[in-house]
């Protein structure tokens, strides 16, 4: 691929975008200059966009009730809602950023694979089958079903509402970039496209055409990813012992990168992003919905436990890509940009930056024609994650926000459904115009962010109204507001913000991941304000909470019944 | 559902017998995550040159063999979860719908 020989010149340090990239779900490139047009890429993602606009036209004819629309008519079955909740999960960066991440610093990749993983065991032992069987649409209906419909609400669309802005920002960016690399394309086209594409999808097929593109790039990047693993051991006769001896002869840390790193050098730091990882999955709102797309709770249990093996089975393939990265790619000076005397640094110096292990890898084992499908999944998967999250949102505004909180429930459904196909078109407008305002700012802080928040805001809400009697209205709402503030101002004064884009000389909040410390704040804030809370209200809520109790634990009255 | 037959639920022996096992079934399951994950963290925290020590004799470290245990324990532990679910808890659930006539 002469593409590869040409250099890109890369600003800012790599090493670091990688890292933060990986948990940012959202590759921040830094500064990228535009390659060559690569039309085999173009040509396998316009077949794509065609082949799932088809599948959006499909569903838009059988799209009709409001039920269709957020939900998809219950009609998921549990194998094809595992593949779309492992999609909403292995994004872009999690296949290039954690890669990259295993490329330079081999052992510290899987400190995100473990942590990005460990969320969902507890999803299910603690929510998935409650959350069916009390909601309706999103988490709001769970957490408003026995407190007061207005403030939950509100704090339940601001929480969705912010979690979205930011994961879209990050993915908006990375989307822009990652297309200049791997397309050709200038910055905007890329953004324009997602914005575009993403809007139809979910304007015209609802829930429905979300989960198929979901599902189809699951699928595509399960298959190319293990056959891209499979090539690698194959090169090492099967055996994970000579790759890693390859890997330790090649990298020039040697065999420190079989053991822990400098990436998480801080104890609390490294618990605080465990936290912020692990919580923040139960509290992503685009994956939260998923569960009510299953027609049953046996449905949505059994679609954890197979997404657990799915997105557990991929990590492990990102790790031995990682690997083969450095034992084939790392001594090949065809893929690095070269000095005057035809030297390159292994850690820093490869073409593309190191988010590109992966895709050159592609070239290496595959061929042009292999790394042009990489490529159209890479953008694929962006599309695909873009979506869910602005069904999300826009679920948030017409579904929590519209019909419940401005029109008091007094709404027919053909209105709401409208009214949430025009937020989805705002959404995406909003998103193409903070992608391309967004260009040139360090993002990489923003997914984490947005898991902080699910974190501190959204779970906290969630698991409480559920599983204790003693929440009230007041104890859930002022938690809730507590949990996202302290998130938000807890990170906006960290390094990332407070140091690296407002220029001050150091960070107030000594820490990057601040859930350890906002989610508990947030827990404790709604335990002690529903303490206090003694109100009438609040006295009818406690009492109310033994009908809640014996539909969340058993599904009894969940048919047919009024979700709210 | 009105409070009658909340209560007529509430009262059933199966409902009580199904919440008490799930429950605790459901935490033990989520202590158990919890303890392998944060011990693992910890481990990375605290004692890095543990985690360095090579299994066999090989190239492969003790770390790398506990992160894909973890991996694969979160992966049993939901898949046990979902085994007891769908045996133990669905008959009790179905067998409370038979008493209370849903």
């Amino acid at each position: 691929m002469n593409r590869l020989k040409h250099p890109i010149v890369l600003g800012g340090t790599l090493a670091v975008v990688a890292v933060t990239a990986a948990f940012a779900a959202g590759p921040d490139l830094g500064a990228v200059k535009q390659s060559a047009t690569n039309w085999p890429a173009i040509g396998m993602f316009a077949f794509f966009v065609l082949f799932t606009l088809g599948i959006t036209y499909k569903a838009a004819k059988g799209t009709k009730s409001a039920a269709d629309f957020y939900a998809a008519g219950g009609g998921i079955s549990a194998g094809t809602n595992s593949l779309a909740i492992a999609g909403d999960y292995m994004s872009a960066a999690s296949f290039l950023g954690i890669s990259g991440l295993v490329y330079t610093s081999g052992f510290d990749g899987l400190i995100y694979s473990t942590g990005f993983l460990v969320g969902w065991p507890i999803v299910l032992f603690l929510i998935a089958e409650r959350l069916r069987n009390l909601g309706k649409f999103t988490f709001a209906d769970v957490a408003s079903f026995r407190l007061d419909q207005t403030s939950i609400r509100i704090i339940s669309a601001t929480g969705t509402l912010v979690v979205v802005a930011f994961y879209l920002i990050a993915q908006m960016v990375g989307a822009g970039k990652l297309i200049q690399l791997l397309f050709g394309l200038p910055y905007l086209y890329a953004v324009i496209i997602v914005g575009v594409l993403m809007i139809v999808y979910v304007a015209f097929g609802g829930m429905k055409a979300t989960t198929w593109v979901q599902v189809i790039k699951a699928c595509l990047l399960l298959g190319g990813a293990t056959f891209m693993a499979g090539a690698v051991l194959y090169k090492y006769g099967f055996n994970p012992e000579t790759l890693f001896a390859a890997a330790v002869a090649t990298h020039p840390k040697g065999d420190a990168i079989m053991a822990p790193g400098g990436l998480v050098s801080n104890p609390i730091e490294a618990i605080s992003l465990g936290v912020g990882l692990m919580f923040g999955t139960a509290g992503l709102p685009h994956i939260l919905m998923r569960f009510f797309t299953v027609s049953d709770a046996q449905a949505a249990r059994k679609s954890v436990f197979y997404a657990t093996g799915l997105i557990g089975y991929f990590y492990i393939l990102t790790f031995i890509i990682g690997f083969g990265g450095i034992s084939l790619l790392m001594s090949d000076p065809a893929y690095f940009t070269l000095d005057a005397a035809g030297a390159f640094d292994k850690l820093k110096g490869m073409i593309g930056g190191t988010n590109m292990v992966a895709v050159n890898l592609a070239n290496a084992v595959g061929g042009p024609y292999f790394l042009g499908f990489i490529s159209a999944v890479a953008f694929a998967t962006i599309l695909a994650v873009v979506a869910g999250l602005t069904l999300a949102g826009a679920s948030a505004v017409s579904h929590d926000l519209y019909a419940q909180v401005i029109a008091r429930g007094r709404v027919n459904e053909g209105a709401e459904v409208r009214l949430s196909k025009i937020a989805a078109v705002v959404i995406g407008i909003v998103a193409i115009y903070l992608g391309y305002v967004f260009e040139n700012q360090n993002v990489a802080f923003m997914v984490g962010l947005a898991f902080s928040v699910a974190a501190s805001c959204n779970f906290p809400v969630l698991t409480m109204s559920i599983l204790w009697r003693g929440t009230t209205t007041w104890g859930a709402l002022i938690g809730g507001l507590v949990g996202l503030i302290a998130a938000v101002g807890m990170v906006v004064l960290s390094k990332a913000v407070w140091v690296t884009t407002f220029g001050n000389p150091v960070a107030i909040f000594p820490y990057d991941n601040p859930a350890l410390f906002s989610m508990p704040l947030a827990f404790l804030t709604i335990f002690v304000v529903s303490k206090l809370d003694n109100t009438r209200r609040a006295q009818r809520e406690r009492a109310l909470f033994d009908a809640q109790f014996v539909r969340s634990e058993t599904g009894i009255g969940a048919d047919g019944a009024h979700a709210h | 559902m009105s409070d009658i037959e909340t209560a007529r639920v509430a009262q059933n022996p199966n409902f009580k017998a199904l919440v008490h096992e799930r429950t605790r079934f459901g935490w033990t399951l989520t202590i158990l995550m919890l303890l392998i994950y944060f011990g693992f963290i910890g481990l990375i925290a605290f004692d890095k040159a543990l985690l360095a020590v090579k299994i066999g004799g090989g190239t492969a470290s003790l770390g790398l063999f506990l992160g894909v245990a973890v991996i694969v324990f979160a992966f049993i532990l939901t898949g046990i979860y979902v085994q007891r679910a769908n045996g133990r808890f669905d008959d009790l659930t179905a067998a409370l719908k038979r008493d209370v006539g849903r």
